[in-house]
């Protein structure tokens, strides 16, 4: 799979809905169309919630992946303002 | 702009709509409203308004809290009778928003002051209770370019409407002069039912944010009108008149005007 650097990371561990989708929202906001965003997070339901809603926005989801036995590292790019 | 972690928890709701977002917020916190009337739509339009978040939320009220206000005035209550109107609700909205400024202005309006009250607003909003101040409201805000909402209300009956100078009708275009004393209802024939100023001034405060955003359509060339005893809601399309008197082709008025003769006015 082809790496790819994340113009911007966030780390919302410890944040519960809506929450985790408000700072993912924020986060995205601030980039630049085009540009990838990374959440690491570890609230189960946020990992699809935060996908669905982002696609439901318009964003691109690249990739969800449950990276260890409580977190989960969602990749985004940003596609519409 | 960086949202406090209180400010993110506060208006979450708000920046979770794809039509708000942290940017609508941010614009919402710029905003500068100023509205005329501390009273029936004043105390609703203001609660929302503060709520939201507003920046700076200017009352012009002169006017002190009397008891029969109560029974649909929700922002001022048993402790505040007989404080000015624009302090008691400067208490309420303060208390439910510390982040929002505002500008208690305890003063009468008239021809000689209300272009330089509002020259510093982004957005007009009317909640008086009288023609005489709707007129010189709506002239004002004709002649300094200013997005007005306005808001009345009678019995169980309200109207809403956005006017956008340049944009749209004005006030004159629906009525062109304010109706003779005599067919306005007196003290004693008026009469409104408590919650009718929360439904209108609630949707008054929609079209203001509405407005701050961007986003929809505005109530521009329409009249909403509200009957509460049958559950309605009525457009009435309200065409630009050009030949309005005060945002026609060629107006007449061109100077503001007050009209205080012989008006019964309910506080």
């Amino acid at each position: 799979m082809e790496r790819i650097v994340a113009d911007k990371k966030i780390d919302i561990r410890g944040l519960v809905c809506p929450y985790t989708f408000v700072k993912a929202k924020l986060a995205i906001e601030a980039l630049e169309i085009g540009q990838v965003l990374e959440i690491l997070l570890d609230y189960e339901e946020a990992s699809r919630s935060i996908p669905k809603s982002m696609e439901d926005h318009g964003q691109k989801v690249l990739r969800v992946e449950k990276v260890n036995d409580t977190d989960w590292l969602l990749v985004i790019r940003k596609e519409k303002d | 702009m960086d949202f406090t972690d209180d400010q993110l928890q506060r208006y979450s709701r708000h920046i979770i709509l794809p039509e708000v977002g942290g940017k609508g917020q941010a614009k919402i916190a710029h905003a500068k409203v100023i509205i005329i009337g501390a009273g029936g739509l004043g105390c609703p339009v203001g609660y929302y308004l503060t709520a939201a978040g507003v920046g700076t939320l200017a009352l012009i009220d002169n006017d002190t809290v009397e008891m029969s206000n109560l029974q649909r005035q929700i922002a001022h209550n048993v402790h505040t009778i007989g404080m000015p109107k624009v302090e008691s609700a400067q208490k309420t909205f303060t208390a439910l928003n510390p982040d929002v400024r505002i500008v208690p202005l305890r003063v009468r309006l008239s021809k000689d002051n209300i272009l330089d009250l509002i020259k510093d607003y982004d957005i007009v909003v009317d909640g008086s209770d009288n023609f005489p101040t709707r007129y010189l409201v709506n002239d004002a805000c004709v002649m300094a370019g200013k997005p007005l909402v306005s808001g009345a209300i009678l019995r169980f009956e309200g109207q809403v409407t956005t006017i956008i100078p340049g944009k749209g009708h004005c006030y004159r275009c629906l009525f062109e002069e304010p109706p003779p004393p005599g067919l306005v209802p007196s003290c004693q024939e008026a009469g409104v039912l408590g919650v009718l100023p929360g439904v209108i001034g609630g949707l008054q405060a929609t079209e203001v944010l509405k407005l701050i955003l961007g986003k929809g359509e505005p109530l521009k060339g329409e009249l909403l009108i509200y009957n509460a005893l049958n559950t309605t809601f009525r457009k009435v399309r309200v065409p630009k008149n050009p030949f309005c008197p005060v945002c026609g082709d060629n107006p007449t008025i061109t100077e503001l005007a007050d009209y205080n003769e012989g008006y019964c006015t309910l506080s």
